[in-house]
């Protein structure tokens, strides 16, 4: 008989991997996917085929530099950036803008931190952010749905009245392309509630405090839900486990801190959004939450 | 309602295999291998010599330090040799080694013991004492210990552990549906001696079998105004004995404390099945029920087994292989360990024999951690498994320390939670190792 293995326990996993994990989140972002190709037709086409092809070769010449071997997790990962950050740019944006903000969110902001699992901020917003740096006529040259024709996202317009709750929510008017419809984000988010993959401390503590910030403000709750990019970062770009905190206190006041730097930039700052900052700022102090807002342990008062 | 605790994991049960299959007796083994220690504590000496003849029942090794178990011969024959032997656990321990005569009788220190109304709290404790009972759970834990807690502890509660939340093992549960009056006389005998008001036997709700049988074996006590079922949520690590507690009183054992400091005893149904045993019939603790089961075995089946019998004995009594084991598992495959060899004895912690198919063992390499965070949402005692696991890769174990390492119960639901295979458990474990050898 061969000798036996000796190995410690559990000698059972579950099924789940990494690659499954990164599956699920690009599932759920099907719907909006769908959503941005039917609101901004071939624009739409450009942009997603751009982002993800070029993920995909950033990603494989990074590794291939680092001589890391090639995983399925690592191509999916590299996906869901190159995916997520077409989602959140305006679809009037040249392709090799596309390609830029690619390169800066897999290079800089992901395999210079250390690749899968390292980075500290979301590489995607950093994509974005540096575009926003860059080019920012461009980055904001929004497009009306269907027709081409260029239009202020809902949060620019002073007065909210040219977008009812009902385009908000189907997502029939100018903003970014995968932001706009709130149902389809909503069809993902189920779905990653569905297969656990999210957990509903971060992003309702998110939409919670822009809700309570709202009331407080007399500024209208549900245009603010439903408007910008709080739903794609609610529930897409807060809940990246890689960035955001562990622990179940860590997580509550990250989403808090989010709704508060969201709500502070778009009723404060000369600038529409704040989503995208607002989470790259509280990535910063993701490593700090881990460290000191610690839940309790089993045994303590 | 089921009760339960928070965390925790739903893993595939995989019990069918064996669940209905009824408990039969093992063959007596042809050499018997007994270690003087099988429980933690300090090992028991040797009572006896080469070349003695004794007979089932007869004391081997004892020990007069507390924290200690009697060992027994569990069959009649000669001792051929008292030498270190290679256990279940890897190490070679000091073991008796018998050659089976064929020799039925017992020795005539196994006596019947009067009627269990007619004893008392010393005697029962003595009883269990010379009976070498230790927990039957896993953890071997010398139960006469267990019932004489600090003397400013009042027990109130005692609980059975029949929530087997380990996968395949189906050992408590056949003890359950087959011995369910055995399983009171053995609570009603753990109380007697700590005065606890309250008796309760803990089972999961995937086993409603058991439950009737219990149910109806505590309605025919002529007194059963304080004993009760309790009935678990199916889940993993339901049968952690701090999970259990707080599943069912809702109490948390405090951090580096006792059950008996929230009041409560627990012990295993094997444990409480040995006691009244040992209570009726005088008979020590010679003999253990054994799952056999996994992938590779033909006949899964619950088997009654003689102290020291090899495994490879048990194997072929459940028809062999079905194809060559690449591990063989002593326990469950959460929280087992994987043998060196076949060939080592059945010791009093042996509650299964799991040797999975190559399907059933799919090992990936592990990755980088993507902080999930499904270890820390599933951690039964709400550690942060990742970071821990961050701490003791990176030597860092004054970060484990104040991140609670001394507080895991090494159940393992990190590892098996985790999407990037990192053997967090194991990672705690060697923090613990570490810490644990500073203090």
């Amino acid at each position: 008989m061969k000798p036996l293995l000796v190995t410690p326990a559990p000698h059972m996993k579950s099924k789940d991997t990494n690659a499954r994990v990164m599956l699920d989140v690009l599932i759920a972002l099907l719907p909006a996917t769908v959503a941005a190709l039917f609101f901004f037709g071939f624009n739409a086409v450009i942009i997603i085929l751009t982002g993800l092809i070029s993920a995909w070769i950033f990603e494989l010449i990074a590794l291939k530099l680092k001589k890391a071997p090639v995983t399925r997790a690592d191509l999916r990962s590299a996906s869901i950036t190159g995916l997520l950050l077409a989602l959140i740019i305006a679809p009037s944006v040249p392709w090799w803008m596309v390609v830029v903000g690619t390169f800066i969110a897999i290079f800089i902001a992901k395999h210079a931190f250390g690749g899968l699992g390292h980075n500290i901020f979301n590489p995607a917003l950093i994509g974005r952010a540096f575009m926003v740096a860059s080019w920012p006529i461009l980055m904001t040259a929004w497009l009306k749905p269907f027709d081409a024709i260029a239009t202020a996202t809902p949060l620019a317009t002073v007065n909210p009245a040219p977008a009812t709750y009902l385009q908000l929510f189907l997502g029939n008017v100018g903003g970014s392309m995968g932001e706009t419809s709130a149902l389809a984000l909503l069809i993902g988010a189920a779905y990653l509630f569905y297969r656990q993959a999210i957990e509903w401390r971060l992003p309702f503590a998110y939409l919670g405090t822009v809700v309570v910030i709202s009331l407080i403000f007399r500024v209208d709750p549900v245009f603010q839900l439903l408007s910008g990019g709080l739903m794609i970062g609610a529930f897409f770009m807060a809940t990246d486990p890689v960035t955001t905190p562990v622990t179940k206190p860590g997580r509550l006041i990250f989403g808090i801190g989010c709704g508060i730097i969201t709500m502070v930039l778009r009723m404060g700052a000369g600038y529409p959004e704040g989503v995208c900052y607002s989470i790259l700022l509280m990535n910063a102090t993701t490593p700090l939450l881990d460290r000191y807002a610690r839940g309790r342990i089993f045994g303590y008062k | 309602m089921s009760k339960t605790f928070p965390g925790g994991i739903h893993p595939s049960e995989h019990k069918k295999r064996s669940k209905k299959e009824q408990i039969r007796k093992a063959a007596d083994p042809k050499i018997a291998v007994i270690p003087l220690c099988q429980h933690i504590g300090t090992p028991a000496e040797p009572l006896v010599n080469v070349g003695d003849i004794v007979k089932i029942g007869q004391p081997l090794g004892d020990s007069e330090r507390y924290v200690s178990a009697a060992v027994h011969a569990s069959i009649g024959g000669k001792i051929i040799a008292i030498e270190p032997r290679l256990t279940p656990f890897g190490a070679k321990v000091l073991s008796v080694v018998i050659e089976n005569n064929g020799d039925q009788d017992v020795h005539p220190s196994v006596r019947p013991y009067p009627n269990f109304k007619d004893l008392s709290k010393t005697d029962i404790r003595k009883i269990i004492r010379g009976a070498g009972i230790v927990g039957l759970g896993g953890a071997a834990f010398p139960t006469r210990v267990k019932l004489q807690p600090p003397p400013d502890k009042v027990i109130k509660t005692i609980i059975i552990n029949g929530a087997e939340c380990e996968p395949y093992l189906t050992c408590d549960y056949r003890l359950l549906i087959e011995q369910p009056k055995k399983v009171i006389l053995g609570l009603k005998a753990i109380m007697k001696p700590t005065d606890a008001l309250e008796g309760i036997i803990a089972i999961e709700d995937n086993k409603p079998e058991a439950i009737t049988a219990i149910q109806k074996a505590i309605d025919e006590e002529v007194s059963h105004h304080n004993l009760r079922v309790a009935v678990l949520k199916t889940k993993y690590p339901q049968g952690a004995e701090k999970q259990l507690i707080k599943a069912i009183t809702k109490r948390e054992v405090p951090s580096g404390g006792l059950p008996a400091d929230v009041h409560c005893i627990v012990n295993n149904v094997g444990t409480a099945v040995a006691i009244a045993k040992a209570l009726t019939t005088g008979m020590p603790l010679i003999e253990r029920i054994v799952t056999v089961t996994g992938g590779s075995i033909s006949e899964p089946s619950n088997l009654l087994v003689r102290i020291g019998t090899p495994f490879s004995e048990l194997v072929e009594q459940c028809g062999g292989f079905l194809e060559e084991p690449t591990k063989i598992i002593m326990g469950g495959p959460l929280m087992g360990i994987s043998v060196p060899s076949i060939d080592v004895p059945v010791i009093k912690a042996t509650s299964g024999i799991l040797v999975p198919s190559k399907k059933e063992l799919d090992d990936l390499e592990p990755e980088p951690c993507i902080r999930c965070a499904k270890c820390v949402d599933s951690c039964p005692q709400y550690l942060l498994p990742n970071l821990l696991g961050d701490a003791s890769e990176n030597d860092r174990f004054d970060l484990s320390k104040s991140y609670g390492a001394l507080d895991c119960i090494e159940c393992g639901v990190c590892s098996y939670v985790c999407p990037a295979k990192r053997n967090l458990v194991q990672l705690i474990k060697l923090s613990k190792n570490e810490l644990l050898r500073k203090k």
